[in-house]
């Protein structure tokens, strides 16, 4: 997967605005709808925007942006299964990640392959987002470097990698076999750092994408892979055939306004008009289009405020939802299953084993696994967020039950309560202050994790904190987590509160001293 | 009529019970006495078809008790444990009128046999209000005895029912069983290491040791014909020592 990094930009405001009253149907005319995906890095941001605001000026359809979605695995996912119709992707990945197969290296193989998804590859956009080396200007004119080939014999270079280039077989492995390259020392930095390392002259060389925003701007030399190791990254869109079949004008008018119109060099200026100079995406991809309001340069930090804090209550309330309906389903769920494994004590522990192993699935993992049973947006969110919570309510169901004093229990057979009004007079009451603890804790923990839904399309805080990380922009990751924490903080007070509700009266007495 | 026929129990490697027979006469208070370990409360348990004997019969009034048996053997039993078993969640009333509630009497029936049970055992009407947690020791024994005659069983099986209360709350309550017991006319087992409880309220006794019957008989028949020197030691074990005496 080719992922960008980031200066620090914002574009939340204006994309969610659009976003969010894309997703509400304005009761308007029939007009069919184009889902848009993007995955959660700038440029992929940028071209998704682009292909927006072309099928919007195209006029056949209505959009509805699903940006940030959270990696390949999702992205298409959601495409294949009809949950999307279109977004921007790369010829490698398509070829490595999708069709997994490495030796899909030609468009017309590509499009045969993908066609038996139902799926078309347009005409690719103009750039290649691959993987390269860089170096600095000056080093390139001391040396004389200019192409891969040029590195071979200078091991007194010290080069700086991306954790995954060190690894990958399309990375630092292959390319030194390849080249015959070596050098004195190499070390590995997250990628965002590397140009300020490359400019401080502690390293010379890093690795770079070649459509990097800082390409634009920086004194850097990305040396030609002259003997062709690197894979292709033909920037593409991935669409449904369904789509292009039934909205031609709008496909063509994408075809005609993207195919080869964005070269390298273009790409990196406007990654770097968002990623450097904080533009929006939108605004960028409007000004490219030629359809901008003259851009001003930079929207001014208090009005990036004010466009987030317009977007809180929405957010607010759609993260309240998710929190809300997946812990209900939670509670209805775990509960009963804490019984039945109190019940059953050897089935209990298979359940209880089980419930173990889903809590130990990462939880985007988890929420990925949904997307070819649910697809993308709220649904398979509530539902991965469901299967979280459980946890804590079945394990603390199951052990308020098992811990009930055993005379309670005898007593309850001899006055001759059996089944349901054993468990509903006096098993559940007794165990009801470790059930709602249960509750609570998988309330609490909800909350967090409901924050990457976003990367589903589920919406939510999560929303300003996956286009904060995407971005690098600290104030819109806060935007997203600070609200978070104290929605967290809330559902606890709220839970003290409901324990003195819920609680019976007599057991409460006995929990404080007389 | 309770008895029990050459019944052993064992948990793990502790053998409650080692062949142990008995019979419970009808409408007397038979006391089984002994100490920790000695296997007197698992009688009560094998009776209630709480725990299944290893080996033996255990019946209530002809009854063998079993899985089977088991239901309409409790109905007719009142069990009162040491702490009261109350359920800390449910107020006195609550308590008290479970069993019935948990058969199906309407509401008001149960509110009239509560008042009813509450004038016999002298409890105050307004602590029949009281959660467990607010009450002392021997209002929630009275409670837990209420709760055990809500239904009016036959059968009461009581196992260190004072056990956990002061001296003069404990003097004071058995003088109250003696006359209630001997009132409703109910066959009556009552598990207790107080010798001076078993003198008092039982008709006859069963000194058990290390899950073994030791002696059966009145208490005359214990201090005076006692069938080992374990039974002597046991009963003068809990006597005042002379000097003592001397001041009553």
């Amino acid at each position: 997967m080719r992922r960008r990094r980031p200066g620090a930009a914002l574009i939340a405001g204006t994309l969610l605005a659009t976003a969010l009253t894309a997703a509400v149907p304005a009761g308007a005319a029939e007009r069919p709808v184009v889902r848009i995906g993007s995955k959660s890095f700038t440029e992929s941001y940028i071209l998704a925007e682009l292909v927006a605001q072309i099928v919007e000026q195209a006029g056949e359809a209505r959009v509805d942006r699903k940006f940030g979605l959270g990696g390949t695995g999702i992205v298409y996912n959601a495409l294949a299964g009809g949950e999307l119709d279109v977004y921007p992707e790369y010829t490698g990945t398509v070829a490595r990640m999708i069709l997994k197969d490495p030796g899909v290296t030609t468009l017309d193989v590509m499009r045969t392959r993908v066609a038996e998804r139902g799926l078309v590859v347009s005409a690719p956009l103009g750039f290649d987002n691959a993987y390269a080396l860089a170096v600095s200007r000056a080093t390139a004119g001391r040396l004389g470097l200019r192409t891969l080939s040029d590195l071979r014999g200078h091991r007194e270079l010290t080069a700086l990698f991306d954790p995954g280039f060190l690894d990958r077989d399309d990375g630092w492995p292959g390319l030194r076999r390849h080249y015959g390259l070596d050098f004195r020392d190499v070390r590995i930095m997250e990628h965002a750092l590397a140009y300020r390392a490359l400019a401080s002259g502690k390293v010379d060389v890093i690795t770079v994408f070649t459509t990097d925003g800082e390409l634009a701007r920086e004194a850097v030399t990305v040396l030609a892979d002259d003997r062709k190791f690197f894979p292709d990254y033909v920037a593409v869109l991935l669409a449904r055939r369904a789509f292009v079949e039934q909205q031609p004008r709008t496909w063509a008018a994408l075809e005609r306004r993207l195919a080869g119109r964005l070269d390298n060099a273009t790409m990196a200026r406007l990654n770097a008009e968002v990623d450097l100079d904080h533009q929006s995406a939108a605004a960028v991809a409007a000004s490219f289009l030629g359809t901008g309001l003259g851009t001003g340069r930079r929207e001014a930090g208090s009005e990036r405020r004010a466009a987030l804090l317009r977007e809180l209550p929405a957010l607010t309330l759609q993260h309240l939802v998710l929190v809300g309906v997946s812990l209900a389903v939670a509670v209805a769920l775990g509960v009963p299953l804490g019984i039945l494994a109190a019940r059953r004590r050897r089935l209990g522990q298979v359940e209880l084993m089980g419930v173990g192993v889903l809590q130990t699935i990462p939880a985007l993992a988890l929420l990925s696994f949904m997307i070819p049973l649910f697809g993308i947006g709220r649904v398979p969110a509530l539902v991965a967020l469901s299967l979280y919570a459980l946890l804590p309510i079945v394990r603390n169901t199951y052990a308020g039950l098992v811990s009930l004093d055993p005379q309670l229990v005898d007593m309850a057979a001899v006055i001759g309560l059996d089944g349901t009004k054993r468990l509903g007079w006096v098993e559940l009451p007794l165990a009801s202050v470790t059930i709602l603890a249960g509750i609570k804790t998988a309330a609490v923990l909800t909350v967090g994790t409901a924050t990457l839904a976003a990367f589903i399309g589920g919406g939510g805080y999560g929303t300003l904190i996956v286009t904060g990380l995407a971005l690098n922009d600290a104030a819109t990751i806060l935007a997203g987590a600070i609200p978070s924490a104290l929605m967290a903080l809330a559902v606890h007070g709220l839970f003290e509160a409901f324990d003195r509700l819920a609680v019976p009266r007599g057991l409460r007495i006995r929990a404080s001293p007389r | 009529m309770i008895v029990l026929r050459d019944v052993s129990k064992r948990f793990g490697a502790h053998q409650a019970l080692d062949g142990v027979s008995l019979t419970v006469a009808p409408y007397t208070t038979h006391v089984l006495l002994g100490g920790s370990g000695s296997g007197k409360s698992t009688v009560l348990r094998l009776v209630l078809g709480l725990v299944p004997a290893d080996t033996g019969d255990v019946a209530v009034d002809g009854v063998p008790v079993g899985p089977a048996t088991r239901r309409d053997i409790q109905r007719r039993i009142g069990y009162v444990v040491q702490e009261g078993a109350l359920y800390p969640h449910l107020t006195t009333a609550g308590n008290v009128g479970l069993p019935a509630r948990a058969r199906g009497w309407p509401a008001a029936a149960i509110e009239a046999r509560v008042n009813e049970l509450a004038r016999l055992v002298d409890f105050r009407r307004p602590l029949l209000e009281r959660y467990p947690a607010e009450l002392s020791g021997g209002q929630r024994q009275r409670v837990s005895l209420m709760r055990a005659l809500v239904l009016d069983p036959p059968v009461l099986l009581l196992d260190e029912p004072l056990g956990a209360l002061d001296p003069i709350t404990r003097t004071e309550l058995q003088g109250e069983l003696v006359q209630m017991f001997r009132e409703l006319r109910k066959t009556v087992v009552l598990v207790t290491h107080d010798v001076r409880e078993a003198f008092v309220l039982g008709t006859n006794i069963t000194l058990l040791d290390a899950g073994r019957v030791v002696q059966h008989g009145t208490f005359d028949d214990l201090a005076r014909r006692p069938a080992t020197p374990l039974v002597t030691e046991f009963l003068r074990a809990q006597t005042p020592p002379p000097a003592m005496a001397e001041y009553f």
